[in-house]
């Protein structure tokens, strides 16, 4: 038996899953626009390299990664590009992020990508650099490029790769129906990128609310001792990077490093598919799997989803709404982000999106906290929510700072329990804007007054100079008074002498 | 169905769900898990202990609705919060049953307004206010805050009438000392004051088992060490409190008393004496577990409950007042933040000091 | 009554001495004030506070004659190290909260006179004479000085753009920022 390690804290949200979890996973029809953002991962946005009115066929460039943190994105239809614009992000704030429009003909005619024979003879580099090209960033969400970190992986000496298949969020089941369905070409991803990060062993993280997929995923890695299937139990947030390696190597991510300074590279299983099809298919990143949710939703399910389309079209799809929603999600009820719209588009990180009603938010006016510690014991990360907050409310951060606020991964475990229903995330979320925002203000400041004393200098300088030019010119008037006034002295004297000589004559 | 309305709004942060709300909160379990002791305390004490009752409950609740009102606070909500109902509850079950209808009200007004609102209100104040008010009470008024009467249970032979009850409650006693009599510790201490041994005054009056189901002097709450722990244990089951709390004040207590009358038997009260007595288990279950003003980690409550049990048993037994639950409780919630500032949980990925955790990959499977 | 008199004597002598002590050991050589507060000013001896320069304002601040809210390009940052270094309670309210925005030229109007450029303290303003000038965003302070001299109304400010990378959470509803809080 697998030895597994406690976590702390944690919460047990309502699961909600049975309804989509049901269902196999159906192809999208395809929209009638598709709008593919050009930053749709963390690090350096990528560059359009197609023009308005270009053909681009599935799979081909259109944005070409920028240096070394950046990801490539590919057409994820055939069709025209209608447009190059600026256009609302799947963002709570629906600023606007430069997108490539595509109005899909329907051809699905496919760009050419060379596969390898075997990528499993390949050197982990070339693998890694196939996955940059293919433009694959985690799937779980957080939308790191992935060769990065199997890059991470290989030079740091990762002994161990995980394979997080927790899904701890109330309402998604993508990856547990990937799981279910598709288990040979997970399994298929996992060798080939356990092979890439040079880990000697491949854990597969699943968690024990989803007996089906484990019991797939088993079948399908069965007689690899170096992949194995280990069910960790259900508990929230059990899905997130810090609390998987936690539970399966007992091991705590220092804070402020990553896990691969520890030999461990942790990466989604949707991810791993994603791998499985760019180097056995050819296959760039260009569609995924989402959940479409929520009570709102008629006939919640399963999508395999073109990146760009537009959320309203994943709700058109599943027969549209039986009750107004309060609001629109992207990811999970606990940790997904505030929709503005249901004109923004589905992004490489889209797990799911979830429409819920009032009733499901559950939101009660907020009362003043009674210091009951439910936020306490419910932090996996050992944190004070309550202290922070308070220190927050007066405006104190670095005071919230020092209690651990940069440590805090915004699971909403406090939030969800507190009883006094204090939007303690919120204030979390806030704070850490407001740190980062001081920062930068002081150092705009110092700059500013860098700039300032430079210029003072610049201005003494130029001032020395015109003084030391004025000098200059000053002397040689003098000298050219002085040498006129000694001429005309001579010629005084000359003409005193010559009046002498004539008086004398 | 129609589209959301989302352009516009304000976006939220997550979580967008919550824990589902139970139908009684907090407050209200608490205030019911008291229930059982405070009507066995009317029926001991008669219809003067129930006027002394409604006295202060009204006083607390009407105190709680005047602050807020004067503070600009919505009045009705915060009132149904069921705080200032238990605040009274609390202080009432420490008052002796008797007492006349001023002592209810100053205490009541005390607690609600010295004690919570004056600090900015729930989960502002930084001392208990039941024993914030308990305690002045038994400064001011010491006469009338120790006339402990011997119990008179409800239609029974010598039990006061409704009507007398009213004139013991509004008008005041006619002959204290013709019904008072001594509580257990405070018989104890005075008979080891004037030099003699705890035995003969803990002899069989004082029978354990009476404490334990109420049948002796006392306050109004203190009479049933058993409902009052039924009580107590019902909200450990339901989860509102912590088992913490409780188990280290009672075991601190019962500790430091077994030490003791191992050491010098004629001069210190057995650890079941102190047990049984209802004062003290109704501090540790419904008072010094009051989250407001207790630490926040479940360290530091073991820390304050230690606290609380010695203080109580060192005043019980050293210091000058034969109960020491209030000054204890007070004494500890004073050194709250400093606990909360020394015991916090150590933070994932660092160290207790707060350094991150050095890399060191030899650990790994 | 003598011992306790003389346990009384003794000890405040001996926490005099040590307190004396311990004030001679532990003593921080601080900056005069006025440099410290001087080296957080901008520097860009904008004016906007009264004063003819920062220095001038440093020293106004120091003494308690300016307001430690007085310098708009230092916002509520500055605002509050400023609070700190002066032991003053800050008032928030007090501190202009609508951001002062950088300037910018509209190129249509611009004749490229150069003025701006000389006044500008930061050396933001880039330009030759009979070109059209440009703002680098990043070096501009917002003290409007250039505005005051454009001949053609061609510079303007306007708020600084909020992009996705510099978005930040607002307060939780019903928060409001409490007037004056310590710092
Ligand atoms: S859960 Fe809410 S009410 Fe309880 S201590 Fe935390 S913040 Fe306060
Ligand atoms: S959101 Fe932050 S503080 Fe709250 S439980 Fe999660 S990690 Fe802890």
């Amino acid at each position: 038996m697998f030895r597994l390690f406690g976590i702390r804290g944690g919460v047990h949200p309502e699961e909600h899953k049975h309804p989509t979890a049901s269902r196999p996973i159906e192809t999208l029809p395809l929209p009638e626009r598709l709008c593919v953002p050009l930053a749709q991962h963390i690090g350096a946005p990528a560059e359009a390299v197609v023009k308005i009115g270009q053909r681009v066929l599935r799979g081909q460039l259109i944005g070409s990664g920028q240096g070394r943190v950046s990801a490539p994105v590919h057409a994820p239809a055939s069709g025209k590009v209608v447009a190059v614009d600026d256009l609302p992000a799947p963002h709570p704030s629906g600023l606007p992020v430069l997108s490539v429009v595509i109005e899909p003909d329907g051809a699905q005619d496919d760009a050419d990508h060379p596969v390898p024979s075997d990528p499993l003879a390949m050197a982990p580099e070339a693998i890694a650099d196939f996955v940059s090209r293919a433009g694959i960033v985690g799937l779980g969400g957080a939308a790191f490029p992935s060769a990065v970190k199997l890059n991470l992986g290989l030079s740091g000496g990762a002994h161990t790769l995980i394979i997080n298949g927790g899904e701890c969020e109330p309402y998604l089941t993508c990856d547990d129906r990937l799981m279910r369905e598709r288990a040979e070409a997970v399994i298929d991803g996992v060798r080939i990128m356990r092979h890439a990060s040079g880990a000697e062993v491949a854990l597969i993280g699943i968690e024990d609310n989803k007996p089906s997929a484990i019991e797939a995923m088993r079948q399908a890695a069965a007689g690899d001792d170096a992949v194995q299937v280990v069910a960790v139990p259900t508990r929230y947030p059990m899905g997130s990077e810090k609390q998987m390696v936690q539970a399966l190597t007992g091991r705590e991510i220092p804070a402020g490093k990553l896990s691969a300074q520890l030999g461990v590279v942790l990466h989604n299983v949707g991810t791993a598919y994603a791998v499985h099809r760019a180097l056995r298919q050819g296959r760039p990143l260009v569609s995924r799997i989402v959940t479409v949710g929520g009570g709102a939703v008629r006939e919640p399910r399963n999508f395999e989803v073109p990146i760009g389309t537009p959320l309203k079209a994943l709700f058109d799809a599943c027969g549209g709404f039986a009750e107004t929603p309060d609001r629109v999600l992207m990811g999970g009820p606990m940790m997904g982000q505030w929709m503005p719209s249901l004109e923004v588009p589905v992004v490489k990180g889209t797990s799911g999106v979830i429409a819920l009603t009032a009733a499901e938010v559950r939101k009660h006016p907020v009362q003043p906290c009674i210091r009951c510690s439910r936020c306490v014991e419910a932090c996996p990360v050992g944190l004070l929510p309550l202290e922070m907050a308070s220190r927050i409310r007066k405006s104190d951060y670095d005071a919230a700072g020092k209690l651990g606020l940069t440590d805090c991964i915004a699971c909403g475990s406090c939030s969800w329990v507190c009883p006094s229903n204090i939007p303690l995330v919120h204030f979390f979320n806030f704070a850490k804007g407001e740190l980062v925002a001081r920062r930068a203000a002081e150092e705009r400041t110092s700059g500013l007054r860098e700039l300032a004393e430079k210029r003072q200098v610049r201005l003494e300088k130029e001032a020395r100079i015109k003084a030391e030019k004025a000098a200059q010119r000053k002397r040689e008037r003098q000298a050219r008074a002085e040498a006129k006034a000694a001429a005309e002295r001579e010629a005084k004297k000359q003409a005193r002498e010559e009046q002498k000589q004539e008086e004398e004559a | 169905m129609s589209a959301p309305r989302l352009e516009g709004r304000p976006p939220q942060a997550g979580p967008h769900t919550h824990a589902p709300r139970p139908r009684l909160g907090d407050m209200a379990l608490v205030n019911i898990a008291l229930l059982p002791a405070a009507l066995w305390a009317v029926y001991l004490f008669g219809w003067p202990a129930l006027n002394l009752l409604l006295v202060t409950l009204a006083t607390a609740l009407l105190a709680e609705a005047a602050s807020l009102w004067l503070a600009g606070k919505p009045v009705r909500p915060h009132l149904s919060d069921g705080s200032a109902l238990l605040t009274g509850l609390i202080l009432a079950l420490s008052l002796p049953p008797w007492a006349p209808w001023w002592i209810g009200v100053v205490g009541g007004l005390f607690a609600v307004v010295v004690g919570k609102q004056i600090f900015g209100g729930l989960g502002q104040n930084i001392f208990n206010p039941a024993m914030l008010g308990r305690t002045a009470l038994l400064v001011s008024f010491p006469l009338e805050m120790t006339a402990w009467v011997t119990p008179r249970p409800l239609f029974t032979e010598h039990a006061p009438s409704f009507v007398e009850g009213l004139r013991i409650t509004f008008v005041g006693l006619p002959d204290l000392d013709a019904v008072t009599s001594a509580t257990l510790l405070d018989t104890a201490k005075t008979a080891v004051d004037q030099g003699g041994t705890i035995h003969g005054a803990t002899g069989e009056l004082f029978a354990g088992i009476h404490a334990f189901t109420g049948l002796t002097g006392g306050s109004m709450g203190e009479t049933s060490a058993l409902l009052l722990a039924l009580g107590g244990l019902f909200l450990i089951w339901r989860g509102v409190i912590g088992w913490q709390v409780p188990a280290a004040v009672l075991g601190a207590v019962a500790l430091l008393a077994t030490v003791f009358h191992l050491i010098d038997p004629d001069r210190y009260l057995h650890a079941g004496h102190h047990l049984l007595s209802g004062a003290l288990v109704l501090c540790a279950f419904f008072i010094a577990t009051d989250p407001v003003t207790s630490p926040a980690t479940r360290l530091g409550r073991i820390l304050f409950g230690v606290g609380v049990g010695v203080l109580v048993w060192v005043i019980r037994t050293f210091g000058g007042y034969p109960d020491g639950n209030a000054f204890a409780i007070l004494l500890m919630n004073a050194l709250v933040p400093l606990i909360d500032h020394y015991v916090r949980p150590r933070i994932y990925g660092r160290d207790r000091r707060g350094a991150p955790l050095d890399t060191g990959k030899e650990g790994g499977r | 009554m003598y011992a306790a008199i003389i346990v009384l004597t003794v000890m405040g002598a001996g926490l005099g001495l040590g307190l004396g002590y311990a004030a001679r050991v532990f003593r921080v050589e601080a900056d005069p004030i006025v440099e410290r507060i001087a080296a957080k000013l901008p520097g860009s001896q904008c004016g906007q506070c009264g004063y003819p320069g920062c220095a001038p304002a440093a020293e106004a601040i120091a003494k308690g004659e300016a307001a430690v809210t007085c310098c708009p390009p230092g916002g509520l940052v500055l605002a509050e190290q400023l609070a700190e270094i002066m032991g003053v309670e800050l008032d928030r309210s007090a501190v202009r909260d609508a951001d002062p925005g950088i300037a910018w030229v509209e190129e249509s109007i611009c004749i490229g006179c150069v003025k701006c450029l000389r006044v500008c303290p930061t050396d933001a303003i880039v330009g030759a004479p009979k070109m059209i000038h440009a703002v680098l965003p990043e070096a501009c302070s917002g003290c409007t000085k250039c505005i005051d001299i454009c001949p053609t109304e061609a510079l303007r400010m306007r708020p600084i753009e909020v992009t996705l990378r510099t978005w930040r959470w607002h307060r939780p509803e019903g928060e409001t920022r409490p007037e004056a809080a310590h710092v």
